[in-house]
């Protein structure tokens, strides 16, 4: 187990050196230049610009700029914003708790509520309910979220009044609470068709009906025997759920007015600001990897089949 | 890791029908007797589904509105006229009138752009998914039959980009493009999305490179290039277009997605995304402005969703 954890944190490394230099090639070597976007419309002086870049290091070649970053990075220093000189690891401790509180959230709502909705459909395959949770779920994925934000903001805080448009306190679980559903109706949708689909596979496997035919308590062979085998394929879409949550929040931390990491990735790359973006992905690029590590071990304990050497 | 293919839905090649061939003079005979190969007996399956004609239908309406969409209104979509129409209310009984869906912040009738707007959605849709396909499927054959350190390779590159998330990724590469033509959208969305489809590929395409019939086609001297396209090729489509098909409503959902954050399409393309964008300001007073283009993009991903899974039935013999 030791082991096979140390050999999978060892292969991370190159991946996140490959993601996070990909993000970092992508935002510096392509076009647009956050000098240039600092003189904003005025007229400037090639020379003056010139001088900005080689003090910021922008003139040197890509990967000796991404080993200079990368090098700092791992020491913890993130680097300073060329426009506000603010320290950028200060604007990631003031966003990242709040994008954290809003994408757990939004993550234990998935859970509760998808797997329940799943379970209810998947108990009784091809029933009214089960095509009514189906018919549900479609319309769910297909709606982009910045559809149902939109829709949930104009029925809950202008037509109902139930609550703000915007999130007035961040710190509040209430004012919280429709950006959550927002953010976590997608993978809700897509758990609930998951669960749904894998138990009623398994309502149909020799040892369901083995456990029927000793005349185990039905909340037993619900509880433990189906649901501890549907749930790995669950674990395996929440595994990668979390991360992917973090970059929803883009959007919807944009509609409700979240000041969180989506907010503040979005604004800083307008800005052009590369080091928030790089040090911003990078942490969203490490909560992806490390969170499909914990999936894989988590497979261990749903399923005892599956041994780590 | 527990090595889990993602083709678990690799379909076994043809699939014979084992009926018991009838006497043709009985008037008892109902099915064809003949054995069906795995793509007819889909279509038997598909025709017969109501979930995959209502969708197809949407579908075939879809493209024939962002073909012609000059057959379904005589407005244009970029007639403004603030004096007589600002932010003007729906009238729903006005059927394919330019005031059918009301007028939006600049007086334009936005029946006419909703119309005029599905040719950005299907374009960027059809042209990611078509590029997607090629590129992953390519990658993932390479990758699934020569394996060793080709496929160490490929499959490290794979996770790279996987590493990446989409809509971060493609916001990071779209804000560097002042200016956005639509294959700069389409591009971008293929350059971060081919992985799902390589990985599909090459999950079956191992699976497929140990049968019978392609040890017996190397056994027979055929070269690698008839191989993989005349034995593989043909025998690990069937998941990746599944898989393709449903990921197609997704590239159209993240193209209206990346219009209205403003880092995709932009004016003067007609796109809904960039509609809904332009509709948020007036959510409280004129919520038709955003709710119209909301909801056609909604409808067409429901439309190519519908149509995946239907598809996905009728081809994975696991799920009848």
């Amino acid at each position: 187990m030791g082991r096979y954890v140390a050999r999978r944190l060892l292969q991370m490394i190159p991946v996140f050196i490959g993601s996070t230099f990909l993000i970092f090639a992508m935002m510096y070597a392509l076009p647009g230049d956050p000098v240039r976007a600092l003189m904003g419309d005025q007229a400037y002086d090639p020379a003056v610009v010139a001088s900005i870049r080689s003090d910021l290091g922008l003139d040197q070649p890509l990967w000796q700029q991404y080993l200079t970053y990368m090098s700092n990075l791992v020491q913890g220093d993130f680097g300073t914003e060329i426009a506000s000189k603010r320290e950028i690891a200060d604007i990631i401790a003031q966003a990242f708790p709040i994008t954290l509180r809003l994408t757990l959230f939004a993550f234990t709502f998935t859970v509760l509520v998808g797997i329940g909705l799943g379970v209810i459909a998947g108990l009784r395959p091809d029933s009214v309910r089960d095509r009514g949770l189906l018919a549900l779920t479609l319309v769910l994925i297909s709606m982009p979220s910045f559809v149902l934000g939109y829709l949930m903001q104009y029925i809950f805080a202008f037509q109902l009044g139930v609550t703000t448009a915007t999130v007035q306190d961040s710190e509040n679980f209430g004012d919280l609470m429709l950006p959550a559903i927002v953010l976590g109706s997608l993978s809700l949708a897509y758990v609930a068709r998951l669960t749904r689909t894998s138990m009623a596979e398994n309502l149909r496997s020799d040892y369901m009906r083995t456990a029927v035919a000793k005349g185990l308590p039905r909340h037993r062979i619900i509880g433990v025997h189906l649901m501890r085998n549907s749930l790995v394929p669950v674990v395996t879409f929440l595994g990668t759920d979390i991360g992917n949550l973090m970059t929803g929040a883009i959007v919807t931390e944009g509609i409700f007015n979240v000041q969180g990491i989506g907010k503040t990735i979005f604004d800083a790359l307008t800005r052009r600001e590369g080091a928030t973006v790089v040090g911003i992905a990078s942490l969203i690029v490490l909560v992806y990897l490390l969170t499909s590590l914990l999936v894989d071990l988590l497979y261990a304990v749903l399923d005892p089949r599956i041994r780590y050497a | 890791m527990p090595e889990k293919t993602a083709a678990t839905t690799a379909s076994t090649g043809t699939e014979t029908v084992t009926t018991t061939a009838a006497a043709p003079d009985t008037v008892l005979v109902t099915k064809a007797p003949k054995a069906r190969s795995l793509w007819s007996d889909a279509w038997h399956d598909l025709r017969r589904n109501p979930l995959f004609l209502v969708s197809a239908g949407l579908i075939v309406l879809l493209l024939i509105v962002s073909a012609f969409p000059g057959l379904f209104t005589s407005a244009s979509p970029r007639d403004a006229d603030l004096a007589n129409h600002y932010l003007g209310q729906p009238n729903w009984s006005h059927f394919f009138q330019p005031d059918w869906f009301g007028y939006d912040g600049q007086g334009r009738s936005i029946y006419s752009r909703v119309v005029y707007g599905a040719r950005a959605s299907i374009i960027v849709g059809v042209g990611v998914t078509a590029l997607v396909t090629i590129l992953g499927t390519l990658v993932g054959m390479i990758a699934g039959y020569f394996g060793g350190w080709v496929d160490t390779i490929l499959s490290r590159i794979t996770d790279i980009f996987m590493g990446i998330p989409f809509l971060l990724g493609a916001l990071v590469v779209l804000t560097s493009f002042e200016k956005r033509a639509i294959w700069v959208v389409i591009l971008a969305l293929v350059f971060l999305g081919w992985t799902q489809i390589a990985r599909v590929a090459r999950g079956s395409v191992i699976t497929i490179k140990q049968a019978d019939y392609v040890v017996a086609a190397k056994a027979l001297g055929a070269s690698t290039t008839r191989i993989l396209t005349r034995h593989v090729l043909p025998n690990a489509v069937a998941p990746i277009i599944v898989v393709a098909t449903i990921a197609l409503g997704g590239y159209i959902a993240a193209e209206a997605t990346l219009s209205f954050l403003g880092v995709g399409l932009a004016e003067p393309t007609v796109s809904w995304g960039v509609d809904v964008s332009s509709g948020r300001e007036q959510l409280r007073n004129a919520p038709h402005v955003l709710i119209i283009p909301s909801v056609m993009v909604s409808i067409t991903v429901l439309s190519f969703l519908m149509f995946g899974d239907a598809v996905r039935n009728a081809l994975d013999p696991k799920l009848r």
